[in-house]
């Protein structure tokens, strides 16, 4: 445990003395603020309009969750597609090519280890990155109503999905020493269990349901709603430790090839 | 100390590594000669536990590689060709990484890392970071992160390659400090190196070990450059053919 943490805390610090996580951080909160920023104005501008055309159905209708915080989620969602592989791409790719492999693999470390300590490194990068566009939501409850559970359940997605999303990370560029083909082939993954659910609907009874349960995006949204269900948090839990065990085996073979 | 037996390592059709034999004793320097390519690093590898032999044994202070790589692990220091330093990281918190990845005890850290910070003369780049410093300092902290956790056994692979002749001088100072009662293997293809620094030689050409003795026994007023010449060449007169390899 004490070596997890050791390493986690070494990655979490190199994230920061080097210029991705300022770089990743802005462009991060940049987009945040900008959809944030739309998201309510769009907001308020329907609000006026339904106001002006006095028609109050339509202004029960409108609420702060459904208008802004669950299209901010997603739009972050598809940010973090393309982020979260710029964050993990060095973690396993870089130390084979600096050397520094050699270093982790001869020390008294498991591979278990490593891994962890690498993940739990990026994890909570990430949750720097995502509580950072906490300030977001919380003004919304400062000036406005938006229900809190709801806004809690979507925030709980987002983390779980940039969760499964560095685990996958991780798995690319433990397969690789080159951190770009680490990055693109983390970024393909993602995309394509982010759309992977598109022919759902036309496709035939099972597959349709076989492809929507695979997809991370269904998930994502159910949280997103506000239904926090079991099977979505196995379906991330199974994601993360999957990919996992999968990048321990893929460091382990160095020693066994 | 450290005991190999028969280790063999190939990766595909290519035998890197062929039936290689040899022990040091406690607080022996071994020089592991041989020319570019010969099996230098594949077999300090196999020694350090970074990859596994494709058939052989290795021992060291009486655990078994293989079975008990753990244990090995905590006991050798490793400097592997190209010191294995972070960039991004200061000299200090560097060697304060290596030591809590080795298991130094967080107690004893602080008095680890001031130790081998003087022993290898980094007092005044400590707070510099690693990506910044020349060749010669950077070789130092690689040295300096393998004595972190005091193993009984160092494993040197080249630690002189590409230092200028005043470097090199304070790097061999320095291995000969180091060795005490320690077991130390250091590759080399710099034959002075050898004849400076070991007890005992073990040369190895194209995969095979083609001597192995004490250094006093194989030179016997020949130089070192003779006698690693004949050896080399006697091996590839020799071909292919398995000839049982001269023992001093």
């Amino acid at each position: 445990m004490r070596n997890v943490v050791t390493i986690a805390s070494k990655e979490l610090r190199s994230y920061f003395v080097s210029p991705i996580a300022y770089v990743v951080l802005t462009g991060f909160l940049l987009l945040g603020g900008w959809f944030f920023f739309n998201l309510l104005a769009r907001f308020n501008f329907l609000l006026q309009i339904y106001g002006a055309m006095q028609n109050p159905e339509a202004m029960a209708r409108l609420n702060l969750n459904e208008f802004v915080i669950a299209p901010l989620l997603h739009n972050l969602s598809v940010v973090l597609v393309i982020l979260v592989p710029v964050i993990t791409m060095r973690s396993f790719a870089e130390e084979k090519r600096g050397g520094t492999y050699e270093l982790l693999l001869t020390s008294p470390l498991s591979v278990t280890e490593i891994v962890l300590g690498k993940f739990f490194g990026a994890f909570l990068f990430l949750l720097v990155m995502i509580g950072l566009t906490g300030i977001y939501p919380l003004l919304l409850v400062v000036f406005g109503n938006p229900e809190v559970g709801v806004m809690m359940s979507g925030y709980l997605g987002l983390l779980l999905l940039a969760t499964a999303f560095v685990s996958v990370g991780l798995l690319t560029s433990a397969l690789t020493e080159n951190q770009i083909i680490a990055a693109v082939s983390c970024l393909v993954t993602l995309l394509l269990l982010y759309v992977i659910s598109w022919p759902a609907d036309t496709a035939n009874a099972v597959l349709g349901a076989v492809l929507k349960y695979i997809s991370l995006t269904e998930h994502f949204g159910e949280l997103v709603k506000g239904i926090i269900d079991t099977k979505d948090l196995v379906y991330f839990a199974s994601v993360v430790v999957l990919a996992l065990f999968l990048t321990q085996r893929s460091v382990e073979s160095v020693r066994w090839r | 100390m450290i005991e190999v037996r028969q280790l063999s390592k190939r990766y595909g059709d290519l035998t890197a590594v062929r039936d290689v034999t040899f022990t040091a004793e406690k607080g022996q320097i071994l020089g592991f000669l041989g020319p570019n390519g010969a099996g230098k690093t594949t077999t300090m590898r196999i020694i350090t536990g970074y990859m596994p032999a494709s058939s052989g044994t290795v021992k060291v202070a009486g655990f078994d590689i293989f079975e008990q790589s753990h244990e090995v692990r905590k006991r050798i220091g490793y400097l592997p060709e190209n010191p294995p330093l972070y960039n991004d990281m200061t000299v200090w918190s560097y060697l304060d990484f290596a030591g809590r990845i080795k298991g130094v005890a967080k107690s004893d850290l602080r008095e680890a890392i001031d130790r081998v910070v003087e022993r290898c003369g980094l007092g005044e780049v400590r707070q510099r970071l690693c990506g910044h410093l020349s060749k010669g300092y950077r070789q130092r902290v690689g040295l300096a992160q393998a004595l972190i956790n005091d193993p009984a056994v160092l494993v040197l692979d080249e630690p002189t390659i590409g230092l200028d002749p005043r470097q090199i001088i304070g790097i061999r100072g320095l291995i000969r400090e180091l060795a005490g009662d320690r077991t130390v293997i250091l590759s080399t293809h710099i034959l002075t190196e050898v004849q400076q620094l070991c007890q005992k030689v073990v040369i190895i050409n194209r995969g095979r070990i083609v001597v192995e003795g004490l250094l006093q026994d194989l030179t016997q007023g020949q130089s070192l450059e003779e006698v690693f010449l004949r050896y080399i060449s006697a091996d590839v007169d020799a071909g292919e053919v398995d000839g049982a390899p001269a023992e001093a």
